[in-house]
């Protein structure tokens, strides 16, 4: 299944990894984020309407 | 109905709230299907060998590394112009997107050049506007976080996005302004000579719409985070003043 890449397998794959593996970061810490600033402004909201 | 009602930070959260799934739902189905067809499906070109593959993701991040910044320089004069806080988060949120995208086309491009060209780097001019693109994508962030109030800090920032679209637009040109340098011209191209074969243009497309879509739904997250963040501000600084 694997294609053979010959000697450029290295930089192919490497490619690859490095773009994946950036992606995967940028796409997690995004919904990390976004999931943690929720919870944060609905505990905020919640003690502003409690006075 | 306006464009400018999403001016609204609770419509546009209840709008991108909806639009989100699919996006993202077509962002993977594109990557995955690109990125597979491409690997596995496409033969190696004649003259750089497996190393085409490499296409599939140096070309759309490169793409998404400028159009990032045009897009943040359109929500950065919505700012300027209309005073619309979502634009100027949306230009916030879109900053770390262009980054990233800024540093898989430079990191993709120094592996590919070093079997191809022989070196990793060169002081090329698509190479070397690309690196002061991608020094304003960090300068531009750490001027948002330097400074506390949110209306100077997207006063300050949109300047500096403006000064920066001179290289966007650079980077993008920058192989037709210059006639030298080691990095080939446009991979699509209307030109049929420049362009690159339909076997390897096809996926390509797909992973284009790929990134398109993941950047799209990147922004509309994160600039819902920005306008939580805002509100999370105001609050508290709200509290204070009582």
């Amino acid at each position: 299944m694997m294609p053979d890449l010959g000697k450029y397998a290295d930089a192919v794959l490497s490619s690859y990894a490095v773009s994946i593996l950036l992606l995967v970061v940028l796409v997690a810490l995004s919904i990390r984020r976004s999931r943690k600033m929720k919870a944060y402004l609905a505990d905020i909201e919640e003690r502003v309407k409690n006075g | 109905m306006s464009i400018w009602e999403y001016a609204n930070p609770v419509k546009f959260i209840k709008t991108t709230d909806r639009m989100m799934p699919y996006l993202a739902v077509g962002a993977v189905v594109c990557l995955v299907s690109g990125l597979v067809w491409g690997f596995f499906f496409t033969p190696d070109d004649y003259r750089q060998g497996s190393t085409v593959k490499i296409i599939y993701l140096h070309v759309p991040a490169a793409l998404m590394a400028i159009n990032a910044w045009m897009m943040m320089l359109v929500a950065s004069l919505v700012w300027i112009v209309r005073r619309h806080h979502v634009s100027a988060l949306a230009a916030r949120a879109a900053a770390p997107i262009g980054a990233v995208m800024t540093l898989i086309a430079l990191a993709t491009g120094a592996i590919w050049g070093q079997p191809m060209w022989g070196t990793w780097w060169v002081w090329d001019p698509r190479l070397t506007s690309f690196l002061i693109l991608f020094l304003f994508y960090l300068g531009y962030m750490a001027l948002w976080e330097a400074i506390e109030n949110d209306d100077t800090a997207a006063d300050l920032t949109s300047i500096l996005c403006l000064v920066g679209s001179v290289f966007a637009v650079l980077s993008r040109y920058a192989v037709l302004f210059w006639n030298q340098g080691l990095h080939q011209g446009a991979s699509l191209s209307l030109d049929k000579e420049e362009h690159v074969a339909d076997v390897f243009s096809s996926p390509l497309y797909v992973c284009i719409a790929g990134f398109v879509l993941l950047f799209i739904a990147l922004v509309f997250l994160r600039t819902q985070t920005e306008i939580r963040a805002r509100r999370a501000r105001a609050l508290i600084a709200r509290e204070r003043l009582a």
